[in-house]
């Protein structure tokens, strides 16, 4: 059985756009930050991770995107989410992901923040 | 609405409705338990937001059970309720989820914060945290026996 997350990347420009699919647990969440870092190092600045098809995220995958979140600020880059569901929103808000990243409602609104950002 | 009035009487003739499920401990056992919330919650017509805290709160139990618990019969036991407190009062989703393991002490688990986890710190430690802001209600008991959590919500 296999329910791990499916990750598609997108580069657009110096943004790199992540949809995911499924339940975000310890490899969903280690899928994301290989796919991550290997984008940062190919010099994306911000990282957009679209979230709509997912509906849960476990803490310890959370624990994983605020490594992936730290990584980014490090390298003054901008992390942004958008489409979360309200649980996985106030689940970010409880562990402090929304103090240090932006949310957007939409991947509309979160390319254009990201983009008035750069 | 039919289907709400069939529940009414249901629930008002014989108190809680209960189902019991057994996991494994074994990785992505706990998304298969959620498949019951689902469930229960859809029968009281729970928002389906609502669902989707109770699945979260139920995932991180099992986790720490899984984790921490070292279980002596290597599984996890599920009871999900339906029910109402009074006559008139809102319907409940109750999930119980016990574990025959070494049990903790749950007074003396160091509360994380954001600033604690930022700081290049512990990143773990929040399944008990996200329960308590998740559910209504929440009951801890502990012991050399195991652990047991009841958590509660209300639809």
């Amino acid at each position: 059985m296999n329910e791990s997350c499916k990750i598609l990347v997108e580069r657009r420009g110096d943004v790199a756009v992540f949809w995911t699919d499924g339940y975000i647990n310890n490899q969903g969440g280690e899928e994301i930050a290989r796919q991550a870092y290997a984008q940062l190092e190919t010099g994306a600045r911000a990282l957009v991770l679209n979230l709509e098809k997912t509906r849960i995220v476990n803490s310890i995958g959370i624990s994983i995107l605020i490594e992936v979140l730290e990584k980014v600020m490090d390298r003054k880059g901008v992390l942004a989410f958008c489409a979360l569901t309200p649980t996985i929103d106030k689940t970010f808000r409880i562990m402090g992901l929304a103090q240090y990243a932006a949310i957007y409602p939409t991947q509309e609104e979160a390319l254009r923040a990201v983009a008035a950002a750069g | 609405m039919a289907r709400r009035e069939t529940l009414r009487s249901g629930l008002e003739g014989s108190g809680a409705r209960e189902v019991s499920l057994t996991i494994p401990v074994a990785s992505d056992m706990e998304i298969v338990a959620t498949a019951q919330v689902a469930a229960m919650g859809e029968y009281i017509q729970m928002p389906h937001d609502k669902i989707d805290e109770v699945k979260l709160a139920l995932v991180e139990a099992c986790i720490n059970a899984f984790e921490h618990a070292h279980t002596r019969d290597d599984r996890v036991h599920l009871t999900f309720r339906v029910g109402r407190d009074e006559e008139d009062g809102p319907d409940y989703l109750e999930v119980e989820v016990f574990d025959q393991g070494k049990g903790f002490d749950h007074s003396i688990v160091e509360v994380p914060t954001p600033e604690k986890t930022f700081s290049g710190g512990k990143k773990r430690g929040w399944g008990l945290q996200i329960i308590r802001s998740l559910m209504d209600s929440v009951a801890i008991t502990s012991g050399e026996w195991g652990t047991r959590i009841l958590m509660r919500k209300y639809k």
